[in-house]
């Protein structure tokens, strides 16, 4: 029986890695198209991510964010919600934290910090709970949903951060939070703040959650098979809502982060895709908290590494860009080659 | 007053509206395609942003711009044809698949870019497919002034509406691509090779959305940048469903889409925030699959992969 389970864990983690060394590998085509040395390229990756204290905090600065995303994703994914939205509930969730950031005046900040993260994650929320009323309520399925959401507010955000919030300069911003919103930096001169702790226990909550609780279960069955949590005297609309208001409060999470610990100030178009990026965490991770922080990691080390690379070697940075889509293809396929592995196995 | 009713109805403004329509219509026609056999195509974003790109490498490469059209069909049908393995043989999640097409697509093109022509966000300028006049048409007051004088891809793209839907609606072709997307069970039990349908009609939809973004970057402008489409794809999708799936319906909403966008410039002067023009497309799509205005439903069988029994 124990061998079983080890076996069975050990199956999961086959294909995610697997996916890595695969997409790893084409991109080392990549690199000898630009006719460089993968084996050289790829050192400089690894190093500039791992090789030090400092590089291993920008490596975690830059993975908290996908932490965040990652976790809404997979959240929605064990409801049986696609949730492709996480960019447009992080932006509303950012706008939302700044507001309070820059909003409240003399307050010190054990009440000021809380009150913007929980504005972040309400924002967030909010906006995911959208889709998720419309499909309990009207059946519209939420992948359509969740994109056109995530246009409306990138530019809901753009005209407040310009319109009625603008900061006075000349750049698409607003104003700056006050010093007692903004989170801690843990290792300076990195940018690494206390909001990774933030992600990890939100790793932790998800798995208590999800795992621990009769809500979660409930969630999970809803996920599983809804006609059958049904009958089972489940309410699936009122899960539906629910789940997606928290997966959103999770992408909400991720611009929060940003704004109090990285930009302190709303920036328009910040995110350079932390959203769509969660979707290949969670995916990576297998759309399970501890995996979707494993998945994070990996990813901020790869973008950490990827400047160095960029300044180092003639391979322009974007190959991270592509080696992130190339993980999603394979871990998408994986489908298949479980297929065969089972069908083996049946014979 | 008099001055906003001069503005809406301005030829400029339809001209340039039909412009702004152009890139949209290829793309929705693309994503009617490929819903209608039953793949959902979020990667329609990806396919124009290759096309775009490929477009522009031709052209500079070759000095001719219809060899770039030529180009970027050829590499959306390739990417199309990507989507599809991954889709029907993998039997891959069909909106991963299209989200993973959309970041390689941005990554690929930037790294081309910068591998090609250095750091800057932008190509060297390159040859265009250039305007023409019609000769009797441009002569026509009014209407003259608003297709009288166009680019040939504005042309060939209300030409592509009028043959797909003859070859949806008027052929056994697009009989069976219709069926297929419906009830592709049901279509197998009476000979049709689903699979076969499904890799043509993906295949097709990446051609026609890499030949909307041919015109972005060879016709519009005459250079590639950095995410040049910016969500026009997304915008196409949206088309696909406020036309309710139809190749007309999709022109219609392609067309009031470009007419937002060409007016928002103008609407601005009068107070309009633009980023409430952008907005708009994305709002009245989840108004329409809200079903408040004639509910959107699409084809039944669309984001399932099909298993052979």
């Amino acid at each position: 029986m124990q061998n079983r389970i080890r076996a069975v864990r050990w199956q999961e983690m086959v294909t995610p890695l697997a996916a890595v060394i695969l997409a790893l590998a084409i991109g080392a085509g990549f690199i000898l198209f630009v006719g460089e040395n993968p084996l050289t390229a790829y050192k400089i990756l690894f190093v500039e991510s791992f090789g030090n204290l400092r590089n291993l905090a920008t490596t975690l600065q830059r993975a908290t964010p996908l932490m965040f995303t990652g976790l809404a994703v997979a959240f929605g994914y064990r409801a049986g919600l696609f949730n492709i939205g996480a960019e447009g509930q992080l932006y509303i969730g950012a706008f939302a934290a700044a507001w309070v950031g820059f909003t409240l005046t003399g307050a010190p900040r054990f009440i000021h910090l809380p009150l913007a993260i929980i504005a972040g994650m309400l924002g967030g929320a909010l906006w995911g709970s959208i889709p998720g009323y419309l499909k309990a309520k009207l059946g519209v399925h939420e992948v359509i949903n969740t994109i056109m959401l995530n246009f409306i507010a990138l530019y809901l955000t753009d005209w407040l951060a310009t319109g009625p919030f603008h900061g006075g300069s000349w750049v698409p911003e607003t104003a700056r939070i006050k010093p007692a919103a903004a989170l801690t930096r843990l290792y300076p001169p990195t940018r690494l703040t206390t909001g990774v702790f933030l992600a990890l226990l939100a790793a932790f909550v998800v798995y208590l959650v999800l795992w621990k609780t009769r809500q979660g279960y409930e969630l999970r069955a809803v996920g599983l098979n809804p006609d059958a949590a049904e009958y089972g005297g489940i309410n699936v609309a009122r899960n539906t809502v629910l789940a997606m208001a928290i997966s959103g409060a999770l992408a909400g999470l991720a611009g929060t982060e940003q704004i109090l610990g990285l930009h302190n100030r709303f920036i328009v178009r910040f995110s350079s895709d932390l959203g769509f990026m969660g979707i290949a965490v969670a995916l990576l991770g297998k759309n399970h908290p501890f995996g979707v922080i494993l998945a994070a990691v990996l990813f901020g080390a790869l973008q950490t590494g990827s400047a160095a690379m960029d300044r180092l070697t003639s391979v322009p940075r974007e190959l991270i860009t592509i080696i992130q889509a190339l993980i999603i293809f394979f871990v998408a396929a994986e489908y298949l080659i479980r297929r065969i592995l089972r069908m083996k196995e049946g014979a | 007053m008099g001055d906003i009713l001069a503005l809406l109805f301005n030829t400029a403004v339809f001209a340039a509206a039909l412009r702004m329509a152009t890139p949209l219509i290829f793309a929705a026609l693309g994503g009617i395609f490929s819903e209608r056999s039953g793949v959902v195509n979020i990667a329609l974003e990806g396919m124009m942003l290759i096309g775009s790109f490929t477009a522009m490498f031709v052209s500079h490469h070759t000095g001719m711009p219809w060899m770039g059209v030529l180009g970027a069909v050829l590499a959306g049908l390739i990417v199309g044809l990507l989507h599809a393995v991954f889709c029907i043989r993998y039997r891959a999640n069909q909106v991963v698949v299209g989200t993973a097409i959309n970041i390689f697509a941005g990554g690929l093109t930037v790294f081309l870019l910068r591998y090609y022509f250095g750091a800057a966000g932008t190509s060297p300028s390159v040859a265009t497919v250039s305007d023409i006049t019609i000769p009797i048409i441009s002569q026509i007051p009014w209407i003259g002034r608003i297709i009288g004088r166009q680019n040939p891809l504005v042309y060939l793209a209300i030409l592509a509406v009028v043959a797909a839907h003859i070859v949806i609606y008027k052929t056994s072709w697009g009989l069976r691509l219709r069926a297929v997307g419906e009830h592709p069970r049901a279509a197998d039990t009476v000979g049709v090779n689903v699979y076969r349908m499904r890799y043509l009609a993906v295949a097709l939809s990446g051609a026609l959305a890499g030949l909307g973004g041919t015109y972005l970057s060879i016709a519009h402008l005459s250079r590639f940048s950095e995410g040049m489409t910016a969500g026009r794809g997304f915008i196409a999708l949206a088309a696909v469903i406020f036309g309710k799936w139809t190749p007309f319906g999709a022109l219609g909403a392609c067309l009031f889409f470009g007419y937002a966008d060409a007016l928002q410039m103008r609407l601005q002067d009068v107070g309009v925030p633009t980023q409430f023009m952008n907005m708009l497309p994305y709002v009245l799509t989840m108004v329409a699959l809200a079903g408040f205005i004639g509910k959107s439903v699409g084809p039944k069988a669309a984001g399932e992969p099909y298993i052979k029994g």
